[in-house]
C-alpha cells in the first residue's frame, strides 16, 4: 500500500500551503493579494489535472498517498480521491479564487488591515477543506475537519460585522461540541478494527471480519451512527442545530460567508456521504426515516423562516438550511440517484448560495447595509449586475436549465424510488420548491425591482472587472451544469454506484428485524 | 425532404442567438436592428415549422425523433437516462406552427408598440428567449424536456409581466407584484407536475412519451376501436405476458379472431415509451410498486393525472390557480397577446393533449378535469362581465376560453380541445393586439388633447415626441387617466377603423358566430359533450354541455359589451376624441390575424354540411389523429350548433340594447347592469372578481406570511436562538463550568496550561495583530481546546500501542 511516489492529490493538498509559506515572507499588500490568488488558481488548475487524470469507471479510491502517521494508534496520512470526493475539491478550489477576488475591494480589509493576516488565513482554511475532502483516515480526517474551524473562527472574529466575536465563538463551540461525539465514536471504530484507515474498515464490514453489533434503533452500532451524524448535522446544519448558522452567516465577511457556504458546510454532508452512512449501513438504513423527517422540516422551515427575514445575508443563510436539507434527504434515500444528486447539488448549492453571498457582498459595499428595505430597483440602475443576479437566484430556486433544479430533481427522484422512503417524503420535500420560489423571488423583487426609492440607489458604481471576474464563472458554470450535467454524474457514478450497492443487502435486513 | 426534422435543433438555436444577442449589445443598437433580429429570428423558426409540416405531409405523417448534436443526453444517472430528444409529430408540429407564425405577427406588431421604450431591445430579447422555451416545450420527447420549457416559459412570463418593474410611484413596484405572482402561482401548479413526471418515472421507468421507432397511433387503431382492442385485451389476457402483448395490439377485429398486428407489436414493453406501455400495463391490469404501497395500474394513471391537472391549473388559468392570469396583464400587450392568450397559457391544453392515453383510461380524473374546466369558463365569464379595464376582460375572456379547452379534453374531446386551442391563439391575439392599438390610440390622444406644454400638436415630429414618452411618462399619464378603462373611450370606430373592423371580426370569432374560426371550435366542443352525455352517458358530459352553452353566453355578452362601450357611441373623453389609428407595423398584424380568425375555422369543418369537398371532413382532427391516440372527430349536431349559435346573438343583441342607451350612465362611471334591480348585487360580485383574490389574501397569503413571522421572530430567534441558546444552553455551561472547575483548578490542570502556557504566548504574539485581547485570549483558549481534548482522548489508545 505504501506509495513512494508523490501523488497528484497530495500536491493539490499543500499548494495552498506553498502560498501560504511563500505568504510570510511578503510585505506588499498588491504582491500579497495576487500571491494568494495566484495560488489559488494554481491550486485550481491542478485540481482540474486531478479530474483529468481520475477514471470514472473505478469505483475505489485513486492516486493514492500513503504515509506513516501516528502509527501507534494504526493512523496514517491516507490521502486519495474517488467520485464522493473530487467534485467536492473541485468546488473547494473553484470557490477559493472567488472569495479571494473578491476580497480585493472589500472595504472591511482596508478598514482593518492585517492584509497578510487574512489571505494566510484563506490559504490555510483552502488547505484544511481539501484536506478533510482528501483523507481517508477518520483521525487525519478529524484533524482536518476540526482544523477548518480555526481560520474560520479569525475570519469571522477578526473582519466579521458588529457583532463577530459572538458569532464566532457560537460557531466555534457548536461545531466543536457536535465533534467531539463524533471524535468519541471514532476511538471506538478504530479501536475495534485496530485501524483508522477507512479502506480497510469498509472491507473489514464487508467480509464479516468487524461486526459492529445492530439490532434496531439503541444498539451499538446506532449509537456510533448518531455520534458521527450530530457531529456533521451541526456543520450541515440540520434542522433544529442550526442556530449558529445565521449568525455566523451575518457576522461574517463576504468571503468567509462565500467559503462557509459554498465548502465548509458541505463538509458535513460530505461525511455523511463518506463515512456516517457507508460505515454503519444497517443503523443508517433504520434511522433514515428520522433523518429524512428532519432534512424535510429542514427544507420547508428554512425555506419559510427565510421567507421573513429583513436581512438580505440571513435570507440567504436561511435558504441554506432548506437547501442542505434536500441534500441529506438525497443520501438517507440510499438510491443512486439520490446520492449522485446529493453530491451534485452539493457542488450546486457552493454555486448559486456561494453566488449569493458574493452579490450580497457587492451591494454591501455600495450601500453598507444588508437591510432589503434599503435596496429596491437596483436592476434599472445597475442592469447587468441586475441579470446576473437573476440568474444566479433562479439558479437557486431550482430553475430547469440551471444547476439547482438538476440537483433537486434527481434527489427527489431518488426519495421517491427508495425503498426506505418513498413517495410522500417525496411529496412533502417537493413542496420545498414552491416555497424555493417565494422566498428567493421576494429577495429579487424587494432588491432589484421596483422604483428606485432611495436616492442614494441611483448613484451605485457599476461593476468593477475584478466582480465580473468573480460572477461570471459562477453564472457560466451554473448554465453548464443545467445543461450538461451527464460529466459530473459520470465522475461520481462509479463510486455512488458502489457505495449504495453496499448498503442495499442491509435495507432488506432491517426491513426484516422485529 | 426527409431530413427537415434535422432543422429542429436551430429552431431553438436561433431564437437563442436572437435572444442572446439583443441581451448583450441590444442598448448599442437602434430600435429598428434590434427589432430586425428578433423578427428574423421569429421569422426563420415560422419557416422551419413550414418545413416540417411539409416533411409531415410528405412522409405520410410519419413522427420523426430527433437527437440535437453536441449534447448527448442531459441527465445520465445509473439507471435513470433523460435525454435531450425532440419529437416531431403532427400535434407538436400543430403547436410549433401557430406559435411560431402568431409569434412572429406579434413580433412585428412589438415594433411599433415598443417604440421609444428605454428597454426596447430587451424587450425583443425577451420574446426570443419565450419561443425557445415554448418550442422545447412543445418539441421535447419526454416529460423532463417538456418542464424545463414549461418552468422556462413561466420565467419569461415572468420578466415580461415585471417588463416595466421600474415605473415611478409605485406602478413598478405593482407590475412586479404581479410577475412574482404568476411566477409563485405557476410553482404551485409545477409542484404537482413534477409530481406527475416522478410517478410516471418510477411507474414506467421511463420519460420519454415514445421512442424512436415506436407507432404513437398504430395503424387502424382510432378512436372508440381503441378502447375496444383494450377491453378485448383485459378480456382475454389473463396478466400473462406474452398473451396480453398480443392482445394489447390488436384492433377492432379482435372480435373476428383476426389479430391484425400493428407496427408496435414487435417491440418489447421495455423498449416502449411511456404511452406504449400504459397501454401494455393497461391491459395486463399491472399493479405497480410504489415502495411503501403498491396500486394497480389505473390507480397510478389516475394518481398521475391529478397531479398534472393541478400543473395545467397553474400554467393553464384554471380553478383554483387562475388568479396570477389578470394580473399578468401588468405586461406589455404584445406580451399578454403571444404568451399570456395565443401560446404559453395554452401549454397546459397541450399536455393533457399528449397524454390523452392517460387521459382516455382515467374516468375519474376526466371527470374532476370537466368540472374544473367548465366552472371556470363560467366564472371566469361572468367576472368579464364586471370589468372596465379593457385587457382584463380579455384576461378573463382567455381564462373563461381556456376552461372550454380544459372541459373539452375531460370529455373525451381531445380534437376539439385542440382545434379551439388553434382557432383561440388566432382571435384571441388579434383581441388583444387590438386592444393594444386602442390604449396606444387613447393614450396618444390623451397626450394630443393636453399637450403635455407643447405647442402644435398636428406636427409629426410631436407626435413621434409623444409617441416615444408615452410608455416613460405612462405613470403620468396615470395620475388621472387610465388609457385602459372603457370608460375613457367610446366612439372609436371612426378614429381607428382598421383596428375596430379587426376587432369586430375578433369578437364575432370569439362569440361564436358563424362562419368565424370560434364557431367551428366551441360548436364542436358543445357536440362533443352531447355526444359524450347522451350517447356514452357520462356524467362529465351532462357538466360541460349545461355550463359551457351558459358561459357561451357570456362570452357573447362581454365581448358585445366592450364593443359597445369601445367602438360604438361618442367619444367619452378628449383623448378618445383625438386618439389616431395605430402605425403600420401594429395594423398590419392584425389583418393577418382577422383573415385567420374568420378562416381558420374551415380547416376542421365537420363533415356532412356541404364543406366536405372545398375543405375537406375534419381534416385538422384527422391530422392530429396521427399522433393523438384518441382523437376522434366530432359530429354535426344542428341542434347543439343553432341553439350556441342563437344564443350567442341573442346574447349580443341584449348587449347591444344595454349598453347602446347607457351613455349616461356608464360616463357616470357606472355599468347599467350595475343599477338595475335584480343584477346589480350579481354585477357588483363579478366587478369584484368574485372575492377570489380577497379570500386567497385573507385565507392563505395573510396566514403564511403570518406563520413565517411567528417562524422566524418568535419560534426561531427569540425561542429557539436567543432563550435557549445564550439563555438555557450557555448559562447551563457556564454554572457547570464553575462547578467542574474548583477540584479541577486546585491542580491536575494547572500542569497542562502552564505546560502550554508558552505556546499560547508564543502563538498570542503572532496573533498580536488582533485588537483586543480579549479576543486573542478566547481564540488561543479554543484552540488549545481542540488540542488538548484530542490529545486526552488520544492518550489511551497511544500508551496501549
Amino acid at each position: 500500500m505504501e506509495n513512494t511516489g508523490l501523488s497528484l492529490v497530495t500536491v493539490v493538498l499543500f499548494l495552498p500551503m506553498v502560498g501560504f509559506t511563500i505568504l510570510l515572507f511578503l510585505r506588499n499588500s498588491e504582491q500579497i493579494k495576487w500571491t494568494a490568488f495566484g495560488t489559488s488558481i494554481v491550486t485550481f488548475v491542478a485540481s482540474l489535472l486531478l479530474w483529468a487524470g481520475f477514471d470514472g469507471n473505478q469505483p475505489g479510491l485513486q492516486m493514492v498517498q500513503q504515509w506513516e502517521f501516528l502509527p501507534q494508534v494504526g493512523a496514517s496520512f491516507y490521502l486519495a480521491i474517488d467520485g464522493l470526493s473530487l467534485l467536492l475539491v473541485i468546488l473547494t478550489t473553484f470557490i477559493m479564487p472567488l472569495a479571494i477576488l473578491s476580497s480585493f475591494r472589500a472595504h472591511v480589509l482596508h478598514e482593518r488591515g492585517r492584509e497578510k493576516l487574512y489571505y494566510m488565513l484563506m490559504l490555510l482554511l483552502e488547505w484544511a477543506m481539501i484536506g478533510a475532502f482528501v483523507a481517508h483516515d477518520l483521525i487525519v480526517f478529524f484533524i482536518f475537519f476540526e482544523f477548518t474551524l480555526v481560520p474560520m473562527f479569525f475570519l469571522i472574529g477578526i473582519w466579521g460585522a458588529e457583532n463577530r466575536m459572538y458569532a464566532a465563538i457560537k460557531f466555534y463551540l457548536y461545531t466543536l461540541a457536535g465533534s467531539i461525539l463524533m471524535l468519541l465514536a471514532i476511538l471506538y471504530v478504530g479501536n475495534a478494527a485496530g485501524t483508522f484507515s477507512t479502506p480497510a474498515i469498509m472491507v473489514m464490514i464487508q467480509s464479516g471480519e468487524l461486526v459492529i453489533p445492530f439490532d434496531g434503533i439503541f444498539s451499538p452500532q446506532s449509537f456510533l451512527f448518531l455520534g458521527f451524524f450530530i457531529g456533521f448535522a451541526v456543520k450541515v446544519p440540520i434542522w433544529p442545530l442550526h442556530s449558529w448558522l445565521p449568525d455566523a452567516h451575518v457576522q461574517a465577511p463576504t468571503a468567509g460567508s462565500v467559503i462557509l457556504a459554498g465548502v465548509l458546510l458541505k463538509l458535513g454532508t460530505y461525511g455523511l456521504a463518506r463515512f456516517a452512512i457507508p460505515l454503519f449501513p444497517e443503523a443508517a438504513v433504520a434511522w433514515a426515516p428520522v433523518v429524512a423527517v428532519l432534512a424535510i422540516i429542514g427544507i420547508i422551515y428554512g425555506a419559510w423562516v427565510s421567507y421573513a427575514q429583513t436581512d438580505v445575508k440571513k435570507l440567504v443563510a436561511y435558504s441554506s438550511i432548506s437547501h442542505l436539507g434536500f441534500v441529506v434527504l438525497g443520501l438517507f434515500s440510499m438510491t443512486t440517484a439520490g446520492y449522485q444528486g446529493a453530491i451534485l447539488q452539493m457542488v450546486n448549492h457552493g454555486i448559486s448560495t456561494g453566488g449569493l453571498f458574493l452579490l450580497v457582498g457587492m451591494l454591501y459595499e455600495r450601500r453598507h447595509t444588508k437591510a432589503l428595505d434599503a435596496f429596491g430597483g437596483i436592476w434599472k440602475v445597475m442592469p447587468i449586475f441586475g441579470g446576473l443576479s437573476l440568474i444566479i437566484t433562479l439558479s437557486s430556486m431550482g430553475l430547469p436549465g440551471l444547476n439547482g433544479f438538476v440537483g433537486e430533481f434527481t434527489i427527489l427522484m431518488g426519495t421517491f424510488g427508495s425503498d426506505v422512503l418513498g413517495f410522500f417524503f417525496a411529496l412533502f420535500a417537493t413542496l420545498g420548491i414552491i416555497l424555493a420560489a417565494i422566498y428567493m423571488l421576494y429577495m429579487f423583487q424587494k432588491v432589484f425591482m421596483g422604483d428606485v426609492t432611495h436616492d442614494e440607489n441611483n448613484h451605485l458604481e457599476p461593476l468593477h472587472w475584478q466582480e465580473y471576474a468573480v460572477l461570471i464563472p459562477v453564472v457560466a458554470l451554473a448554465i453548464i451544469i443545467g445543461i450538461q450535467p451527464a460529466p459530473f454524474f459520470a465522475t461520481m457514478g462509479a463510486t455512488v454506484t458502489d457505495v449504495v450497492a453496499k448498503i442495499a443487502p442491509f435495507i432488506t435486513s432491517v426491513a426484516q428485524l422485529p | 425532404m426527409e431530413n427537415y426534422p434535422q432543422l429542429v435543433p436551430l429552431l431553438i438555436l436561433i431564437p437563442a442567438i436572437g435572444a442572446f444577442f439583443n441581451l448583450m449589445w441590444g442598448s448599442r443598437l437602434r430600435e429598428e436592428a434590434a427589432a430586425t433580429i428578433g423578427i428574423i429570428a421569429s421569422a426563420l423558426t415560422f419557416v422551419i415549422a413550414l418545413l416540417l409540416y411539409a416533411y409531415l405531409q410528405g412522409s405520410g405523417f410519419e413522427a420523426a425523433v430527433v437527437n440535437p448534436p453536441f449534447f448527448d443526453g442531459w441527465i445520465r444517472l445509473v439507471g435513470i437516462e433523460i435525454p435531450w430528444q425532440m419529437r416531431v409529430d403532427t400535434l407538436s408540429v400543430t403547436m410549433l406552427l401557430f406559435v411560431t407564425g402568431v409569434g412572429t405577427l406579434i413580433h412585428v406588431y412589438a415594433k411599433g408598440y415598443m417604440h421609444g421604450d428605454s428597454r426596447f431591445a430587451r424587450f425583443f430579447a425577451y420574446l426570443n428567449m419565450f419561443l425557445v422555451f415554448m418550442i422545447i416545450l412543445v418539441t421535447g420527447n419526454n416529460f423532463l424536456m417538456l418542464f424545463v420549457g414549461w418552468e422556462g416559459v413561466g420565467l419569461c412570463s415572468f420578466l415580461l409581466i415585471g417588463f416595466w418593474f421600474d415605473k415611478v410611484k409605485g406602478v413598478g413596484w405593482r407590475n412586479s407584484n404581479a410577475a412574482r405572482k404568476a411566477m409563485i402561482v405557476n410553482r404551485i401548479g409545477d409542484f404537482g407536475l413534477m409530481m406527475a413526471i416522478f410517478l410516471t418515472f418510477w411507474t414506467f421507468g421511463t420519460l420519454d412519451f415514445y421512442k424512436p421507432g415506436e407507432l404513437a397511433v398504430p395503424a387502424g387503431a382510432h378512436g372508440e376501436e381503441a378502447a375496444h382492442s383494450e377491453e378485448a385485451a383485459v378480456a382475454e389476457g389473463e396478466g400473462e405476458h406474452a398473451v396480453t402483448e398480443e392482445a394489447a395490439v390488436v384492433d377492432e377485429h379482435a372480435a373476428s379472431d383476426e389479430p391484425v398486428y400493428t407496427d408496435n407489436e414487435h417491440i418489447p414493453t421495455d423498449q416502449l415509451g411511456v404511452f406504449g406501455k400504459a397501454q401494455r400495463y393497461i391491459a395486463e391490469e399491472l399493479d405497480v410498486d410504489l415502495g411503501p404501497f403498491s396500486l394497480p395500474i389505473s390507480t397510478v394513471i389516475t394518481l398521475i393525472t391529478l397531479f398534472m391537472l393541478l400543473g395545467v391549473a397553474g400554467k393553464s388559468a384554471q380553478i383554483p390557480l387562475f388568479v396570477w392570469l389578470p394580473d399578468a396583464m401588468a405586461g406589455p400587450t404584445p406580451v399578454s397577446a403571444l404568451i399570456h392568450a395565443a401560446t404559453m397559457v395554452t401549454s397546459g391544453v397541450y399536455l393533457m393533449v399528449r397524454s390523452n392515453v392517460f387521459f382516455h383510461e382515467a374516468e375519474f380524473t376526466s371527470l374532476i378535469v370537466t368540472i374544473i374546466g367548465a366552472s371556470t369558463a363560467i366564472v371566469a365569464g361572468m367576472i368579464a362581465l364586471g370589468q372596465w379595464d379593457i385587457k382584463r376582460v380579455l384576461a378573463y375572456s382567455t381564462v373563461s376560453q381556456l376552461g372550454f379547452m380544459v372541459a373539452a379534453v375531460g370529455i373525451g374531446a381531445y380534437g376539439a380541445a385542440m382545434f379551439h386551442l388553434v382557432t383561440h391563439a388566432f382571435f384571441k391575439a388579434l383581441l388583444f393586439l387590438g386592444s393594444g392599438s386602442v390604449i396606444h390610440g387613447v393614450e396618444h390622444g390623451h397626450h394630443l388633447a393636453h399637450g403635455h406644454g407643447h405647442g402644435g400638436h398636428d406636427d409629426h415630429a410631436h407626435e413621434e415626441e409623444a409617441h416615444a414618452g408615452a410608455h416613460d411618462e405612462h405613470a403620468h399619464a396615470e395620475e388621472d387617466f387610465d388609457p385602459q378603462d372603457m370608460r375613457n373611450m367610446g366612439g372609436l370606430r371612426r378614429k381607428m377603423p382598421v383596428t375596430y373592423i379587426t376587432y369586430l371580426i375578433g369578437t364575432l370569432a370569439l362569440a361564436g358566430i358563424f362562419p368565424f374560426a370560434g364557431f367551428w371550435s366551441k360548436d364542436e366542443i358543445l357536440a362533443d359533450s352531447w355526444v359524450a352525455g347522451f350517447y356514452d352517458g357520462k356524467l362529465s358530459g351532462f357538466i360541460a354541455l349545461a355550463l359551457l352553452i351558459v358561459a357561451a353566453g357570456f362570452t357573447a355578452f362581454y365581448m358585445w359589451r366592450q364593443i359597445v362601450l369601445v367602438f360604438h357611441g361618442e367619444p367619452r373623453t378628449a383623448a378618445a376624441e383625438r386618439a389616431p389609428e395605430s402605425v403600420p407595423s401594429m395594423i398590419i398584424p392584425l389583418m393577418v390575424l382577422g383573415f385567420f380568425s374568420v378562416f381558420i375555422g374551415f380547416m376542421n369543418t365537420p363533415a356532412g354540411i356541404g364543406f366536405d369537398s372545398i375543405f375537406g371532413a375534419h381534416a385538422f382532427t384527422d391530422w392530429l389523429g396521427h399522433s393523438v391516440l384518441h382523437a376522434h372527430a366530432g359530429e354535426f349536431n344542428v341542434l347543439i350548433a343553432g341553439g350556441a349559435l342563437t344564443i350567442a346573438i341573442a346574447a349580443i343583441f341584449l348587449a347591444n340594447g344595454i349598453y347602446s342607451r347607457a351613455r349616461r350612465t356608464v360616463e357616470a362611471g357606472q355599468d347599467p347592469l350595475e343599477i338595475r334591480n335584480g343584477v346589480s348585487t350579481l354585477w357588483r360580485v363579478a366587478n369584484a372578481r368574485m372575492y377570489w383574490d380577497q379570500t386567497y389574501s385573507r385565507f392563505v397569503e395573510q396566514p403564511f406570511n403570518r406563520a413565517s413571522k411567528f417562524l422566524a421572530d418568535t419560534l426561531d430567534w427569540a425561542f429557539w436562538h436567543d432563550y435557549f441558546h445564550d439563555t438555557v444552553l450557555a448559562k447551563g455551561f457556564r454554572t457547570m463550568g464553575r462547578i467542574l472547575a474548583n477540584p479541577i483548578d486546585l491542580g491536575i490542570i494547572d500542569g497542562i496550561v502552564n505546560g502550554v502556557g508558552r505556546l499560547a504566548r508564543w502563538i498570542g504574539g503572532f496573533l498580536r495583530p488582533i485588537e483586543t485581547g480579549y479576543v486573542r485570549t478566547y481564540a488561543v483558549t479554543l484552540l488549545i481546546g481542540v488540542v488538548v481534548v484530542i490529545v486526552l482522548l488520544l492518550l489511551p489508545l497511544i500508551q496501549r500501542g
